[in-house]
């Protein structure tokens, strides 16, 4: 099986294609450049080092980080994922932007905290947790293999950085962030947490298409694929007119 | 005209503003589906497009409506010869939903691409309803988000000979609208309200003239005019006619747009004036058009209504056009917002 993985939810582009033993191939750009001018270039170039450019059939499902994140990064990896869903004829797998970070850490100890900057001083986070087993099902617990499972301990969301630390203290375990808001927010964290913080070294730090992929297999397994007609984003966020206007039928109410 | 010997049928997508459309079109003047899904009703309690709800309904509606153009077209998506996109100007986030979807397409499916311009689209509407229309020709592109008076010198190139110093035509429209209480979007209510009722000359709204260039337009004056004269008005305590202070705004943005496409025709010698855009199907400047259009003995053309409005139709049948010029567009295109007619 091979899996075609779309990540563009923060400022990193990657796209990658898995196999069920390995990675064929995966580009990850951290540029300023747009997403728009960059992931579908990266996808030519992996599907041609990878050799099946001339036999796109082969790719199974295509895999998208799915929500949260910018919402534009987001609309151009779904775009994506929607266009060569349909051209393709191949089912989409929806993954919580969230839940692919935390699998990069397969098997790391403790907790783990995937967090991405979203403004307005909060972050898109969610807590999880590799263990043996646990008594949550699917999606809220990913068996990865027989004795290895990734429990959802905080489902994902945008939360205020305060909020979160608070939240992390309540366990007395150690905790690995990963993800872009890990070096704004890097002192609050070590003062809330003190030595039970940890961060993910450079060469996992950020969102990854092949680990999106990697659980797209997993979702697939269980079941869990939708197509380019149905999918749909997770944006955790209403747009800003609608929040605004909501504010303003409740400050109604209230009066 | 047609171009090439063998049928060219193009696959073009629209989202740079509120309508999600996809078209098929053979030889860019034969529209064999044409599919819109607008989203009006959802903008109207904001009163105008809000971006942001925009691109989430784009991503939404994409895959059904290109999946309609094409089982209507009858044509299998693996024949196609291009996949075309709109890729500017208008909305970038709309934008990209619809470049990023025609983009993966064409790298699926191993297609030509080919971006278009927006307002390119709007002039080639009217090769789908006059197949006997050839270039060169002037035209009047008037819509929500353009004002611009071109001459249409032969497929795909443009002079511009003016263009909307402010406000849009369509949006000066929106707001007078907004300003009587007739709501969004304003185009088609005001030309409604007048069709039966109010009188075009009850009052009279300045014509601005823009210094220096004689084909440029200005409409946020009339369009503060007509706040002036409702804020007078209520501060007098008097009731404002609706249908004649609307009847009489249309006349005066309607006399502009005439007096220089007409002005401008008989200047260069164009025996031909085409009109494109929303604002295009507005009933009182078809019939003013008609009329001097008449007098000057120029013949008009326009494109049917529903081809006035954002489509993919007309994309279609402007991406032929450069199809067959050879130009094709790269995996890196971008959405492009404030892209300039005959930019390539």
């Amino acid at each position: 099986m091979i899996v075609l993985g779309i990540e563009s939810a923060g400022l990193v582009a990657s796209a990658a294609l898995v196999g069920d033993e390995s990675i064929l191939a995966e580009y990850s750009l951290n540029s300023k450049n747009t997403h728009s001018q960059t992931l579908l270039p990266m996808i030519d170039e992996i599907c041609r080092a990878a050799g099946i450019k001339e036999n796109m059939d082969s790719i199974d499902a295509i895999a998208l980080a799915a929500g949260p994140g910018s919402f534009t990064g987001l609309r151009i990896g779904a775009a994506t994922a929607k266009g060569l869903s349909f051209a393709l004829k191949k089912p989409v797998i929806s993954i919580p932007t969230l839940d692919a970070m935390a699998y990069r850490l397969y098997g790391v100890a403790g907790l783990v905290c995937p967090i991405m900057d979203a403004r307005r001083s909060q972050v898109y986070t969610g807590v999880y947790e590799f263990k043996v087993e646990s008594d949550k099902t699917f999606p809220e617990a990913v068996n990865i293999e027989p004795n290895m499972v990734m429990e959802t301990v905080m489902s994902q969301r945008p939360v205020a950085v305060a909020e979160l630390i608070e939240t992390l203290r309540a366990y007395d375990k150690s905790v690995t962030f990963i993800g872009d808001a890990c070096h704004l927010y890097r002192d609050a964290i070590v003062e809330g947490l003190g030595e039970r913080a940890h961060f993910a070294p450079c060469f996992m730090s950020r969102q990854s298409a092949a680990a999106v992929a990697g659980l797209g297999m997993i979702y697939m397994a269980n079941g869990a694929v939708g197509d380019a007609f149905t999918s749909d984003l997770e944006y955790l966020r209403p747009s800003q007119a609608e929040r605004v206007r909501d504010e303003k039928l409740a400050d109604k109410k209230n009066d | 005209m047609r171009m090439s010997d063998k049928d060219v049928t193009i696959l073009a997508i629209e989202s740079s503003c509120d309508e999600t459309a996809a078209a098929v079109i053979r030889n860019g003047r034969e529209c064999l589906s044409s599919v819109i899904s607008t989203q009006i009703a959802l903008h109207t309690e904001f009163g105008g497009v809000v971006p942001e709800i925009a691109s989430r309904k784009h991503i939404e509606k994409i895959t059904p409506v290109v999946d309609e153009a094409i089982r209507m077209s009858g044509v299998d998506l693996k024949d196609m010869d291009a996949i075309a996109v709109t890729y500017g100007p208008g909305l970038v986030g709309s934008l990209l939903v619809g470049v990023a979807f025609a983009k993966s397409m064409a790298f699926a499916l191993d297609k030509p691409l080919i971006g278009v311009h927006h307002i390119e689209g709007h002039i080639a509407a009217n090769f789908l309803t006059h197949p006997e229309l050839e270039p060169p020709f002037a035209c009047l592109v008037v819509s929500g988000g353009h004002t611009h008076l071109v001459v249409v010198k032969d497929y795909g190139e443009y002079e511009i000979l003016g263009r909307t110093r402010d406000d849009a035509a369509g949006e000066a429209f929106d707001k007078v609208a907004r300003a009587i209480g007739l709501g969004y979007p304003g185009g088609p209510k005001i030309d409604k309200l007048c069709k039966t009722q109010g009188n075009p000359h009850a009052i009279a709204f300045p014509q601005a003239k823009v210094n220096g260039s004689e084909y440029d337009f200005s409409f946020s004056g009339i369009k503060s005019a007509v706040l002036n004269y409702i804020n007078q008005a209520q501060m007098k305590g008097e009731e404002i006619d609706r249908a004649d202070l609307a009847a009489s705004f249309q006349h005066a943005v309607v006399s502009a747009l005439v007096n220089r496409a007409v002005g401008a025709s008989k200047e260069y010698g164009f025996k031909t004036l085409a009109m494109a855009g929303g604002v295009a199907s507005n009933s009182y400047l078809r019939k003013m058009m008609d009329e001097e259009c008449e007098k000057a003995g120029i013949k008009l053309y326009y494109p049917e209504p529903i081809l006035c409005t954002d489509n993919a139709a007309m994309i279609g049948a402007a991406a032929y056009y450069e199809y067959i010029k050879g130009v094709r567009h790269g995996y890196d295109l971008n959405a492009s917002p404030n892209l300039k007619l005959g930019e390539r």
